[in-house]
């Protein structure tokens, strides 16, 4: 996978820091529920402000004589409740403690769970393990009945509620802080402030908490919303203060006249809701915001000119006597800005039966994202932006035919074409024994009964160079070596005699001994199969030991294609040579090699050049 | 996975001694006027004082501490200092209510969520739009305020539901499933909107794993993958999901049944507090920290048995 990360831009996350200095606040002002949480949130903090000064009555003046007063009697906007008390105005005061109160809740949480997070994360040690465990309990608490306790225990009272509420939110910040921070320790960046000298303290100042300040900003957002709902009910339960007019109190109040004036439970409903509603809003928003993917709109499919129809059309008869046919082969993904990112263009090549292709290049080529495409399982996000793929005479991927090609795929995938993945260990589901996941396609895919496919799974495992098949049949991914689960991998590809293997990188992720032996295991099952292969590899020395001809791919387009031995010996082209010197110097080929070929090749090659644009 | 179950047992009473304990000194530090408050202003200082000793309220913290710990170790949590009834009488008569509201509440959120949480992860589009709307109102509005609505519309104005009150399932099936269904309907909205959420982002992350790729590479049918591998990948983190969500509705259920007058642990919890009746408190506080430990423990154990990886570590 390693490649198509290299390749792949689309979700990619900008720096943190960057994104949050590159206008964030911008972005939340481009949507409409971020403005208008926003617009809630100025409104209720200008209310708890100037509540108290504008609020046109007393709001704890009872007036029994003008009690329940629908909304607009007696300048009354709002009404009075059973108490003949102003409702617009106890709403109005009702804000500060709402937002003090939440104010408390996220501050506590903050001083708690930060400090501690970042230790936690930062000197990992007994101290995080003590810290982790304290958060697991704190978290397996209910905060109601534990505020009930605190409250039988420690009298009715919004700041000692609410305190003890932010220590019970602390987990939230405790988590994120340690998570963010451990995995920005090792970063180079931190390990170079630390060389320089800086202490500690400043590296955590500095750099770390400039890391998690954003998600912070979230997680606290979200954490005043819910400590307003709690502080809410908590007073609606009667728990609360009882001589300050809160949202709470004056639900409870009209929750008790609920038969008579309904009305009375709908605007703190509605303050609540609203308030608690915005933080949460405001927190997604801000999400969003930082996380700068506006959403990539599904690409029409490529309106196909009519000169590339007839370039398609025209390309198709001639393809059926190769095993496989990959021609003008085009694979992009498409951007939030409306235009597409191609990472393969214009590749054509063709595997007869029994050969082995190699194709050759460094990291971010484009070789995967053509393989994949072969096997039609291409990310979500990538589209074919043009060309075509026939196997055998099938047809399987034109342009714009996504829908059409998986449905074709389908049917050979697994059949008469396998696929052998690069990282052993991600490759296997952990969650299923590994005679699990060979048995299973043979029964399914193939029609085997259950025996049968049991007895040709260890067979095969044998086959592949595993010792003791039974073991291994019954071990789960987790249990066996890297090498040994690319074995496992290899006999699963194998399982149904497949025409055409696609092997991507199958040795890059093993040691160099266990590489050795997997090679000559995949030459060995070529010649006993008789299979055509694809084999993608950055490593000429894998393509000389194994290929019989060879594709060279740099920047997602083909430099030079022929016979391995051809190729080995004169490489036309420079890219090809910078590839051959590269491995015969011992440098390893996984580095990016555009830096000397600029400087020594001005525009010398034309692919080459067209290929940067 | 025998030493699996057993750490995990260790760590779950250890939980519950620690937080109990606390507990404990925390109420019955505080409780100094409680003989007062349970005769009234008119006894005098002798009796008071007569009421202290039968509570045992003179003798040392610790020594009281002690006293309750061997009590409850054999499952006696004392009487209630207000009408003398056996604490465990009062909650046992009462837990059979909020467990029926919280049991079929989690199961509901557990079918729907699944559902929706799978349907917004693999179709994304317009399904997975109405997802994130419906959470976010599902989170802006307070549970007990969606209870009030709900009341307010259903039973009052419309006459569907009994607004409040409780009917035991062996009296009257049908008035059970009645009285129970607004409680759990205002219960599950924000249970299943914020668990859909969870599922749907673990299914997604499953989804993007490269062992799915492979497994669509060997010709195994979407619907076998997704069912089979995605939907197991992504169940740990769901149950974990749903357990969070279980614990939290512990604490929701007391204004929920506040809301709807129903005679549960919650309210029970509710009235001690306000009365300072502090065994009956310490009762309810032992007996949900059980509850979340039993929780905690089942959950583990499903995730260890759907995980091999986890068992080990």
């Amino acid at each position: 996978m390693t490649e198509t990360l290299a390749e792949e831009p689309v979700g990619r996350v900008e720096t943190p820091d960057r994104a949050a200095r590159s206008g964030v606040f911008k972005r939340l002002l481009t949507n409409p529920l971020g403005v208008a949480a926003l617009i809630i949130l100025a409104i209720v903090v200008l209310a708890g402000i100037f509540g108290p000064l504008v609020a046109p009555f007393d709001p704890n003046h009872a007036d029994l004589v003008n009690a329940l007063k629908a909304p607009g009697t007696d300048g009354h906007l709002l009404g009075t409740d059973s108490a003949g008390r102003d409702v617009l105005s106890r709403l109005l005061v009702g804000a500060q403690s709402t937002l003090l109160a939440a104010a408390l809740a996220a501050i506590v949480a903050l001083l708690v769970g930060l400090p501690t997070g970042l230790m936690a994360g930062y000197f990992g040690g007994w101290f995080d393990g003590v810290a982790s465990w304290c958060t697991n309990v704190l978290m397996s608490l209910p905060a109601i009945i534990i505020l009930l306790a605190v409250s039988a225990a420690l009298g009715r009272s919004v700041w000692i509620s609410m305190t003890v509420f932010g220590i019970l939110m602390s987990p939230g910040i405790f988590r994120l802080t340690r998570t963010s921070v451990q995995a920005v320790r090792n970063e180079l960046y931190v390990d170079a402030a630390r060389v320089a000298g800086l202490s500690t303290g400043s590296i955590i100042g500095r750099h770390i908490l400039f890391v998690v300040r954003a998600p912070l900003i979230i997680q606290t957002s979200i954490v005043c919303g819910i400590a307003i709902a709690i502080q809410a009910a908590l007073e609606f339960l009667g728990l609360g203060d009882p001589l300050t007019p809160t949202w709470g109190v004056m639900l409870n109040e009209g929750f008790i006249n609920i038969y008579t004036s309904p009305i009375l439970a709908v605007w703190p409903g509605l303050a609540i809701s609203l308030t608690v509603g915005s933080f949460v809003v405001l927190g997604n928003a801000l999400r969003d915001a930082l996380e700068d993917s506006p959403k990539v709109k599904r690409a029409k499919p490529v309106l196909l000119t009519p000169e590339k129809t007839e370039m398609l059309s025209l390309t198709q008869p001639a393809a059926s006597d190769h095993l496989l046919t990959v021609d003008r082969l085009g694979v992009g993904y498409p951007q939030p800005n409306g235009k597409t990112k191609t990472v393969v263009s214009d590749v054509s090549f063709h595997v007869e039966r029994g050969e082995v292709l190699g194709i050759v290049g460094e990291s971010g080529s484009g070789k995967t994202q053509t393989a994949f495409s072969v096997l039609g399982l291409l990310p979500a996000e990538a589209e074919i932006t043009g060309g075509s793929i026939v196997f055998d005479g099938i047809p399987l991927v034109s342009a714009g035919g996504e829908r059409l090609s998986q449905g074709r795929l389908s049917q050979l995938r697994g059949k008469r074409i396998a696929y052998i993945p690069q990282e052993p260990m991600s490759n296997l589901d952990p969650n299923f024994t590994i005679g699990y996941q060979l048995v299973r396609p043979l029964t399914k895919v193939l029609g085997m009964s259950k025996r049968d496919a049991r007895g040709r799974a260890l067979e095969l495992l044998g086959i592949v160079g595993i010792t003791n098949p039974q073991r291994t049949f019954d071990a789960y991914p987790h249990e066996v070596s890297g090498g040994m689960a690319q074995r496992v991998l290899i006999a699963g590809a194998v399982s149904c005699n497949p025409d055409l293997l696609i092997a991507d990188e199958p040795t890059t992720a093993l040691d160099v001994t266990v590489q050795a032996e997997v090679l000559e295991l995949l030459r060995d099952l070529q010649s006993r199969f008789n299979m055509g292969v694809v084999l993608v590899t950055h490593n000429f020395g894998v393509v000389a030991d194994l290929c019989d001809r060879v594709v060279v791919m740099q920047h997602g387009r083909v430099v030079e294609s022929g016979d391995v031995r051809d190729i080995l010996r004169a490489p036309s082209q420079t890219y090809t040579k910078t590839l051959l010197a590269a491995m015969l110097e011992g440098k390893t080929p996984m580095t990016m090699l555009s830096v000397p070929e600029q400087e020594t090749l001005p525009a010398e090659s034309e692919t080459e050049v067209e290929a940067v644009r | 996975m025998v030493s699996f179950i057993f750490r995990r047992l260790i760590s779950g009473v250890v939980v519950l001694f620690v937080v109990s304990s606390l507990t404990f000194f925390l109420l019955y530090f505080s409780a100094t006027s409680v003989a007062r408050n349970i005769l009234g202003e008119s006894a005098t200082q002798a009796q008071v004082h007569a009421k202290e000793a039968e509570l045992g309220l003179d003798q040392p913290l610790i020594g009281r501490y002690l006293n309750w710990l061997g009590g409850a170790i054999h499952g006696d949590f004392g009487a209630s200092w207000f009408t003398s009834r056996p604490v465990v009488e009062s909650i046992l008569n009462r837990l059979p209510t909020t467990l029926s509201i919280v049991l079929i509440t989690i199961v509901i959120a557990a079918v729907l969520a699944t559902l929706f949480g799978v349907a917004a992860a693999v179709r994304r589009g317009w399904v997975d739009r109405v997802l994130q709307v419906v959470s976010i109102g599902a989170a802006a509005v307070p549970q007990f305020v969606v209870a009030i609505v709900l009341v307010t519309v259903f039973a009052i104005s419309l006459h569907l539901f009994p607004a409040t009150g409780y009917v035991p399932f062996q009296t009257n099936p049908g008035l059970w499933a009645a009285s129970i269904a607004l409680p759990i309907i205002a219960l599950a909205i924000g249970t299943v909107a914020s668990t859909a959420q969870q599922v749907r982002s673990a299914v997604i992350n499953v989804l993007s794993r490269d062992y799915v790729r492979t497994l669509r590479s060997r010709g195994l049918a979407p619907r076998e993958i997704l069912f089979r591998h995605v939907l197991r990948g992504a169940a740990p983190a769901g149950l974990t999901v749903l357990s969070l969500q279980f614990i939290g509705m512990l604490g929701g259920v007391v204004v929920i049944e506040q809301i709807f007058a129903l005679p549960g642990l919650g309210f029970l919890a509710l009235q001690s507090t306000t009365q300072g009746d502090m065994p009956v408190l310490m009762g309810v506080v032992v007996y949900i920290v059980i509850i979340v430990v039993v929780v905690n423990l089942l959950v583990d154990l499903a995730v260890g048995w759907l995980n091999p990886k986890a068992r080990v570590s």
